[in-house]
């Protein structure tokens, strides 16, 4: 019906709300990558030597290895010497000890996103770990943390006063040779998280880090590294938005989870980097490497996504399954529209015995954009009564956009048990036409609609979380059907 | 409060109402009998503005407005309710968001303040229980897995929260057994007051046994060839549409 089409087209045409530029005078590397450049770079942050050296030993790798061209997506090659690899607020020698000494602009900013740090910490009771640029400008309730044994501070000030835990865990899940953006970052990661939870430890809340790509031509380097001892139990939050910006903004990050004997980590994220225009100009890279490892028996890794913006996303959150009985899951949203291009999955490794994983999948098309899932369940000689169970659906919008599902399944042990769901359907006219006869806004159909197609995902996310992802699909779907 | 002058509609090109004149008034029960592909069920579509059909010619008053001009969901909140004859399934969707989502909708248009989730919740389940729905449905997904018969009662019930003007029940008697026929009738029997309308499109004369209507036009071809009172409706159980020299390609049903 062409009043669809039209409608789809309309409903798509929505400018990115979060499209604005922060002023904070920054200081800024100029633009280039050598190994004087990460001297610099970790003289900056004092870091001790045997910091830098693991850095070096990465850069030399990288400059060995080659950008991965496999994913289903394509993109005009980045020039890594056109990238500049530092930029913080100023006046970092004289860090704000409260929100009442950061930068308006900086709240300001946070407040058009519409997360207000202070309401969030008063109402949610969340701690916020906010990275602005490089480098932590806000750090929120450490005290109850640090009354439970819980260390949640940026990695920079981790390789200062925890060296020990850094050096013991640091590139053990991502090695720094495992593929060319994780070496990349290796080399040049400019801050990012850090999380210890003590044996035996509930976290009391859960550590929720917002952060996004602000300076021009900065690329985003961050570092994630979450340790859960024995018996412990930790929820993480991420969240992302980015500034409207014409050139394409590079995003490398690796995550790395570690879980040991009946320890529990839950990482959840919602993801709204600018995605380009509606020509598909301008938008982020996001090429991130998280990867969480089941080390001791009874542990489990759960892995939330909702991933509605980036250019071009290239991502595969996934579970090293080496201790008995661990578990790893992974629940992902991931919506594309315009020109986005998503190739997004994870990867369940399954080492140890009777190790279980569950892989769902909601993949949402619009416009002329292009999503693919890629997964690899994998099955080694030890994994004797693994199973994985993986559904993966696509919703398409409109009539120009695509959905990809590329499952691979590797088997060394015959008693392993695989199950594979998947299903492609449309938003259809019929769905539009009874929600509009009920009096009910188009639009409002649309991400009503949709998010009853992600339900499963989202009933994973923490509350609050929850209501944000359902708001972020009703934005970036804004106009969608008809 | 409804009129409907000289209506011509077509669905990819071809012409399905052919100049269709109709008057309801406020308080009155009308059926709309006819063979299958007569356009009792374009008719119905037209008015609720599904941009399948196009209307090529005539015009449609509500209460004096256009209905034409306006969009589906306006045509809605001014008060026009399409009972399907298939109604669809939204995955996901819980009958209870899905409800208060158009409940809103409505309240909203009308400048009334949105209900809050318990005020709703106690309406939802009283209405539930008129058309015999167990209450616990309203948790299920719009439609998803429903039986045929829950589906027509679920099509009711939601009739009865948005409380329309107009009411067109398309094939509303369709796959239903007698108990639920029965459930289904008494719903639409407490729509009926003075100030509400409906509209019943029906292939069979048994519903109006149910629901007793004031007026019965008789469809065929795109037009109305005939009308008269409740009457109408028993001679033609009778003597078949053959007896108007129509012919029902659905007559073995």
């Amino acid at each position: 019906m062409a009043t669809t089409d039209n409608e789809v087209k309309e409903l798509i045409k929505r400018e990115y709300e979060h499209g604005f530029v922060t002023e904070i005078e920054s200081d800024t590397f100029e633009p280039g990558l050598n190994e004087d450049v990460i001297a610099r770079l970790s003289a900056i942050k004092k870091e001790p030597e045997w910091m830098l050296e693991w850095r070096l030993k990465a850069y030399r790798r990288w400059l060995e290895m080659e950008e991965p061209d496999w994913a289903h997506v394509g993109y005009p090659k980045v020039d890594y010497n056109s990238i500049s690899y530092y930029s913080a607020p100023k006046r970092k020698e004289d860090m704000p000890q409260s929100l009442d000494e950061v930068d308006p602009e900086l709240l300001k900013t946070y407040e058009k996103l519409g997360i207000p740090l202070h309401e969030r910490e008063k109402l949610a009771g969340v701690a916020v770990d906010a990275v602005f640029d490089s480098v932590s400008v806000a750090t929120t309730f450490k005290e109850p943390l640090a009354k439970a044994g819980v260390v949640f501070c940026s990695i920079s000030e981790a390789v200062h006063d925890y060296p020990e835990l850094v050096k013991k865990y640091l590139g053990t899940v991502v090695p720094q040779g495992d593929n060319f953006f994780a070496a990349l970052n290796s080399a040049v990661f400019s801050d990012g998280t850090f999380v210890y939870i003590p044996k035996g430890v509930r976290c009391p809340m859960e550590l929720s880090t917002y952060f996004r790509i602000n300076a021009a031509n900065t690329g985003q380097f961050e570092r994630t590294l979450i340790i859960a001892e024995e018996g412990s139990y930790v929820s993480y939050l991420e969240g992302c938005t980015a500034p409207m910006r014409d050139e394409n903004q590079l995003h490398a990050a690796v995550v790395e989870l570690v879980a040991l004997d009946d320890a529990q980590i839950k990482y959840s994220t919602v993801q709204n980097w600018y995605p380009g225009d509606e020509e598909g100009k301008g938008g982020i890279y996001n090429f991130v490497t998280k990867r969480g490892a089941c080390i001791g028996k009874n542990s489990k890794i759960s892995w939330t996504q909702v991933e509605t913006g980036s250019a071009v996303t290239w991502k595969y959150p996934s579970c090293v399954l080496r201790g008995e009985n661990s578990v790893g899951e992974f629940y992902s949203v991931a919506l594309t529209h315009n020109f986005q291009q998503a190739d997004t999955g994870t990867k369940m490794i399954h080492l140890g015995k009777n190790t279980r994983s569950t892989i769902i999948s909601k993949g949402i098309s619009a416009g002329k954009s292009s999503n693919a899932y890629r997964g690899l369940v994998k099955f080694g000689p030890g994994a004797e009564g693994a199973r994985n169970f993986t559904q993966c659906d696509s919703l398409l919008i409109g009539d120009r956009c695509g959905a990809h599902t590329f499952p691979y399944i590797e088997s060394k042990n015959k008693s392993a048990i695989v199950e594979h769901e998947a299903t492609t359907s449309k938003v259809s006219d019929e769905q539009m036409f009874l929600c509009r006869q009920r009096g009910i806004d188009p639009e409002q159909a649309v991400s009503m609609i949709v998010n009853g197609f992600c339900k499963e995902v989202f009933k994973e996310l923490p509350m609050e979380f929850a209501v944000e992802a359902g708001k972020l699909l009703e934005v970036s779907l804004e106009g969608s059907v008809g | 409060m409804l009129s409907i002058k000289n209506l011509h509609a077509s669905v990819e090109g071809k012409e399905i109402l052919k100049g269709i004149n109709l008057e309801i008034k406020a308080g009155e029960v009308h059926a709309i009998m006819g063979p299958n592909g007569s356009g009792k069920s374009t008719l119905s579509q037209v008015l609720a503005g599904n941009d399948a059909f196009e209307v090529t010619e005539g015009e449609v008053t509500l209460n004096g407005e256009n209905l034409l001009e306006l969009e589906t969901e306006e045509r809605a909140r001014d008060g026009i309710f399409l009972a399907f004859q298939y109604p669809v399934e939204i995955p996901g969707v819980s009958n209870l968001q899905f409800l208060r989502t158009a409940v809103n909708a409505m309240r909203k248009h009308k400048g009334e303040a949105e209900m809050n989730a318990a005020e709703f919740m106690k309406l939802a389940k009283e209405v539930s229980k008129q058309v015999d729905l167990d209450p616990a449905f309203l948790k299920r997904g719009v439609n998803e897995g429903f039986s045929g018969g829950e589906k027509k009662r679920n099509e009711i019930m939601q009739a009865l929260m948005l409380q329309p003007k107009l009411a067109i029940l398309d094939e509303t008697d369709s796959g239903l057994d007698i108990d639920a026929l029965k459930v289904v009738s008494d719903g639409v029997n407490a729509l009926r007051s003075d100030d509400r309308a409906i509209l019943m499109v029906t292939h069979y004369q048994r519903l109006l046994n149910h629901i007793v209507p004031d007026y019965v036009h008789v469809l065929a071809g795109g037009r109305i060839i005939k009308s008269g009172g409740r009457e109408l409706a028993l001679e033609l159980e009778e003597k078949g549409y053959g007896w108007l020299g129509i012919k029902d390609d659905d007559a073995s049903n």
